[in-house]
């Protein structure tokens, strides 16, 4: 073996996971379709339901105060379900096989797609604010209150962005990771997002009123419009970090299982 | 490290109850080129995976340049490179780009792997398209992209899984000479390959795999003369062949063959006699079509 071959030092962990999260935003902002619909939503659905739905939900003309928290999880829900197809792509690609050969820590391509969605959410996240502060919507938080939000909401979509990845890692090609996210997307609906609880059948009112969605909403909505919390933080945090947990758990098994399968 | 960049022993591997790889015995020297030839589902793909740390052996030993791909997983990818059957591109994604990003993902800082990517889109005739997104490439092009990507880290050992699958001549004929450069840079290569030609034209040695098994192994003139001297051809009237059989050529052996043949073969069949091709020995190796040899 001649001498040119160095056996060169392997990149840093550091170095490894800068090069994937600047892949996956560079590949989140080439992705035009997904771009314009990501910033599109929000302000659709901003408007929708302020000036469509919200006078017939509650005609004091203060609907947009209460749905604001429930069209943010709505958006990051939405835009964090991108990780499962783009997860599925790289999956279900070539490229897997290059990353896992060389000496890299291989499940770094899957944190990078995670940054990006999350830096892709909190900006949607910004959208909806900002489009509700246009149309209406007066927080009363002061910055303990709104640094509190903006930090369940950070790890709402952290959580729902891991358990998208492990569905990514799951599935057999992007359309089917697609697809399977799109029931989750459903989610919101079945909460206190848009309407109270109380409306629904009893049947009903029981699984919406025990869904994750639930507490992360009452937790923003009191953080940003003075609602009582009471004790729906520990049970928004506690549902997040649990879901959390699984999806890693998941993903690395999954990620691990699938070696050398395509 | 021992002069032998691959061995295998002994190399067994299943999916479930679908025996893939029964018993692979290989040994490649350092600085040669290797081909290994089969036919679809004759676990060419396996093996690869198997050299190149992506799957687990049931059985055997398995050492890429000197180490244990089970033991010693992280030293052998510090040792190789692999350019996949399906190119691995990043298609969003520019030539510059994608082999930055491998050369840093290799170890080599900002400045260094600006240069290596330079000299590789250079090397391989992609500097004029290096800003395009690589989906825009033709077939040609990504499989020297995704070549120039293998080298990004000067690696001893490199496998090439049916690097020419799907190119037109041009592309297959300008991918060799490459392969035939690298090899003159000492590296080690691996390739597993459908085209006999190919075998033929790059390999130091050829192994013929068939059903989990190394049929045969040796350069590509061994190989044919193991199918012995000539090939005896019958044709039907609308020159397809229907009979291939292996002789010595000897007045008595084609006399004998032709004698048994008598009885089974039309009487109008056309007989040629020539000399053995590496289809013939593909054939004779990986089917039955061909009677055993008699040499």
């Amino acid at each position: 073996m001649t001498t040119t071959h160095s056996m060169a030092k392997p990149a840093s962990f550091v170095v490894t996971n800068a090069v994937f999260i600047g892949r996956s935003i560079r590949l989140s902002l080439r992705n035009t379709e997904a771009l314009i619909m990501a910033i599109m939503l929000p302000i659709l659905l901003m408007l929708l339901f302020t000036y469509v739905f919200g006078g017939a939900l509650d005609p004091t003309g203060n609907y947009v105060d209460y749905v604001v928290p429930g069209i943010i999880l709505l958006c990051a829900g939405f835009g964090s379900s991108q990780t499962a197809v783009d997860v599925a792509q790289d999956m279900t690609s070539g490229i897997i096989d290059r990353f896992r050969t060389m000496p890299i820590r291989s499940l770094s391509v899957v944190t990078g797609h995670v940054v990006a969605s999350l830096v892709r959410n909190l900006i949607a996240t910004g959208v909806v604010i900002g489009v509700a502060l246009l149309v209406g919507f007066r927080p009363s938080a002061g910055v303990v209150e709104w640094l509190g939000a903006v930090g369940t909401i950070t790890l709402f979509i952290l959580t729902f962005t891991w358990l998208f990845a492990a569905i990514g890692l799951v599935a057999g090609s992007p359309s089917a990771a697609a697809g399977y996210g799109f029931v989750l997307l459903f989610l919101p609906y079945l909460s206190n997002a848009f309407v109270s609880t109380d409306t629904m059948p009893k049947w009903l009112q029981g699984v919406a009123n025990h869904q994750p969605i639930t507490p992360v909403i009452e937790t923003i909505r009191g953080l940003l419009t003075g609602t009582p919390v009471h004790d729906r933080a520990w049970w928004a945090i506690g549902w997040c970090l649990l879901i959390l947990l699984v999806s890693l758990v998941w993903s690395l098994w999954s990620f691990r299982r699938k070696a050398g399968r395509r | 490290m021992s002069n032998f960049a691959i061995e295998v022993k002994g190399l067994r591997k299943s999916f479930g109850s679908q025996i893939v790889l029964d018993g692979i015995d290989l040994a490649v020297p350092a600085g040669t080129v290797f081909a290994l030839l089969g036919p679809n589902g004759a676990g060419k793909t396996t093996l690869i995976h198997i050299l190149s740390t992506l799957t687990a052996p049931d059985q055997g030993s398995v050492r890429v340049a000197g180490y244990d791909v089970v033991t010693e997983k992280n030293e052998v990818k510090r040792s190789i490179s692999l350019t996949g059957q399906f190119a691995a591109v990043d298609e969003m994604l520019t030539a510059e780009e994608n082999l930055r990003m491998i050369c840093r993902l290799s170890g080599l800082t900002s400045a260094e792997s600006g240069a290596r990517t330079a000299e590789l889109l250079k090397q391989f005739g992609l500097s004029s398209a290096m800003g395009k997104r690589v989906k825009t490439y033709s077939g040609g092009m990504r499989r020297r992209l995704d070549l120039a990507i293998s080298l990004a880290a000067s690696r001893p050992v490199l496998f090439l899984d049916e690097p020419t699958t799907g190119l037109d001549t041009i592309s297959r004929r300008s991918l060799w000479d490459i392969i035939l450069q690298l090899k003159e840079q000492g590296i080690t290569i691996f390739l597993t390959t459908q085209y006999l030609e190919e075998a033929d034209q790059l390999a130091d040695t050829i192994s013929v795999i068939a059903d989990g098994h190394v049929v045969a192994t040796g350069t590509a003139e061994e190989l044919k003369s193991r199918v012995g001297g000539e090939v005896i051809e019958l044709r039907n009237e609308k020159e397809e062949v229907i009979r291939m059989i292996s002789t010595n050529g000897s007045i008595h052996d084609v006399r004998q063959t032709l004698n048994e043949l008598a009885h089974t073969v039309p009487q109008e069949a056309r007989v040629s006699i020539r000399k053995p091709s590496m289809d013939d020995v593909f054939l004779a190796l990986t089917t039955k079509n061909l009677e055993g040899t008699r040499s």
